[in-house]
């Protein structure tokens, strides 16, 4: 193993340990959204297929690097929709009632 | 001071971790969870553009993908029904693994055509990527159709089952070991994606029903791990960061949800639960010969002379599409002064958290919401637990019976309520094929049809009252 992935597996093994203290502070009712928001977030493979599909040396052609940036894209776009949509719709009881009445 | 000379968009990188990292953060509050998600959506953002700059000339696939991809997504993502977001989130997440094994094939197929050595740090990550990008892929596939109903809910098993999924997973690692080795390396990596993907589809299969969150929340998690080795790949650490923090998420929520079940990930993945007694004991049993079935109108006298009612929601509700009338129902009981209540239980419906999504749709304050610790001290004090579409999560046999498949689950206690009335739509045991005593229990009445349409019913009883 070379000293480069070594580093990087250090960034990967302190990341872990982040992840797990900020999301072990979410509570259950936000458990769909936090899914959601995850999701969207490993959408972040996009800057992966970008980086593969767009460059002069890109391996693939044309249709299947569409495919790929269309994979990562509909990640990202579609989690942070689908979560934002979720999101708003949490309401606390004064919102809830202030809402309704006319 | 020598400066040293920092690339614009490492530090471009820097600022998306961060910003996802504090996005989650936000997420820890209702109040402020919106604002998470539109931080981590600017971290993105940021991210995007900067690898922009990076030598980028294909710029009608770019831009072609990402807007096909950014259409697609937000069309789908705002039409799509809420009772129908975890298969959707289920969808995205099989893209993002489908991309990540395809960068990985990418890079290795640009390695191979450079005639560029291949290192055990190349090959190894590229292998990481691709396996478990393919098998969650695969495996959010399945996933979806199962949850969209295009095929059964039900788990699927034959037998020798996990030897042929054993066999598989030994083909995907030594078409694995032969790439890292620099043996007729694109034959066997094919061979090795290929692998991945059956083992993706073969590994959901056996998995059904109330088992889903579980499935979903750790395929969510394969993804951020493979987001991670692409990560590895290409030497981006904002790749790294990013498939950790969601590796991290999926895995604590998966082994959460396992705990609510007082059930090991291992039992959940390979036991495929339901399955061992299907069509077995529901017809020889004694269960459902005592049940006490009651109108809608008795329902509403009870509920509208009631303190406290408790409603238990599960996956029927969300079936029927029950929460706007349940909160309507809700909203009636309140105006007489009943106090009414809501106890999710942990693994209820589909995917983690899905009764809250459902019921905060039908504008349920978050506040009324109650996990199972806090509720269950107080159905001993409630005069009505209203279960509505839920089944095993109420059965006391987890309690009581050591030859339940489900014994040991904690559970919500409804059965201590002075009244309980189970919403069903027929006698049919619930997805594990389980016997409930719940509803031999003489406290017990049923009200049998679809659950909106019941609800729908007693709504307008008790507006008559």
């Amino acid at each position: 193993m070379s000293e480069a992935l070594f580093n990087e597996l250090t960034v990967f093994v302190l990341a872990l340990f982040i992840g797990v203290e900020v999301i072990s502070k979410v509570p259950t009712t936000l458990h769909t959204p936090l899914m959601s928001a995850t999701n969207a977030i490993h959408g972040i493979v996009l800057v992966g297929a970008i980086l593969v599909a767009g460059t002069s040396d890109a391996p693939f052609n044309a249709v299947v690097g569409v495919i790929l940036v269309i994979l990562a894209s509909l990640n990202v776009f579609g989690g942070f929709t689908v979560t934002e949509r979720m999101l708003e719709m949490f309401k606390p009881r004064a919102a809830v009632i202030k809402k309704d009445s006319p | 001071m020598v400066g040293v000379a920092v690339n614009p968009v490492n530090v471009a990188y820097l600022v998306t971790g961060v910003l996802f990292i504090l996005g989650l953060r936000y997420l820890s509050s209702p109040r402020t969870a919106v604002l998470g998600n539109r931080i981590a959506a600017v971290g993105m953002l940021v991210a995007i553009i900067a690898v922009l700059t990076q030598g980028i000339v294909g710029w009608p696939i770019v831009a072609l993908g990402i807007v096909i991809g950014a259409v697609i997504g937000i069309y789908s993502g705002r039409v799509v029904k809420m009772t129908a977001m975890p298969q959707m989130v289920a969808l995205f997440n099989g893209a993002g693994g489908g991309a990540a094994a395809l960068v990985a094939a990418g890079e290795l197929l640009k390695r191979v055509n450079a005639g560029a050595s291949l290192t055990f740090d190349v090959t190894f990550t590229i292998m990481l990527t691709s396996v478990i990008g393919a098998l969650s892929f695969a495996g959010s596939i399945i996933a979806f159709l199962k949850l969209q109903e295009v095929m059964t809910g039900r788990p699927i098993t034959y037998p020798g089952q996990q030897i042929v999924n054993a066999l598989i997973l030994l083909l995907a690692l030594t078409g694995a070991g032969f790439v890292i080795a620099n043996v007729n390396i694109l034959t066997w990596y094919w061979i090795a994606l290929g692998a991945a993907l059956i083992l993706g589809v073969l590994f959901v299969l056996p998995i059904g029903g109330a088992d889903m969150p579980v499935v979903i929340s750790l395929l969510n998690s394969f993804t951020g791990l493979a987001a991670a080795a692409t990560g590895f790949v290409l030497q981006n650490n904002v790749l790294i960061i990013a498939g950790a923090l969601v590796g991290a998420s999926g895995t604590l929520l998966t082994l959460l949800m396992g705990k609510a079940m007082n059930r090991s990930i291992t039992n959940v993945l390979f036991g495929a639960f339901g399955a061992v007694k299907e069509g077995g004991p529901a017809a020889s049993s004694t269960a459902g010969q005592n049940v006490r079935s009651v109108a809608a109108d008795d329902v509403a006298a009870l509920c509208a002379y009631a303190n406290v009612v408790i409603v238990v929601p599960g996956y029927g509700m969300a079936v029927a599409q029950a929460q706007h009338s349940v909160r309507e129902l809700a909203d009636q009981l309140e105006k007489r002064g009943v106090e009414v209540k809501y106890a999710i239980h942990p693994v209820a419906g589909r995917m983690p958290g899905h009764m809250n999504v459902l019921l905060a749709e039908a504008n349920v304050p978050y506040t009324a919401l109650y996990d199972m610790d806090d509720i269950n001290p107080e159905f001993e004090r409630t005069d009505v637990a209203l279960v509505i579409g839920a089944n095993d999560v109420t059965n006391p046999a987890a309690r009581s019976d050591k030859s339940s498949p489900i014994y040991g689950m904690p559970i919500l206690d409804v059965d201590k309520a002075a009244n309980i009335i189970v919403l069903k739509r027929s006698m049919k045991p619930g997805f594990a094929g389980i016997d409930n005593p719940l509803y031999d229990d003489p406290k017990t009445a049923l009200l049998f049809g679809d659950a909106k349409k019941s609800i729908d019913a007693v709504i307008s009883a008790v507006k008559a009252l």
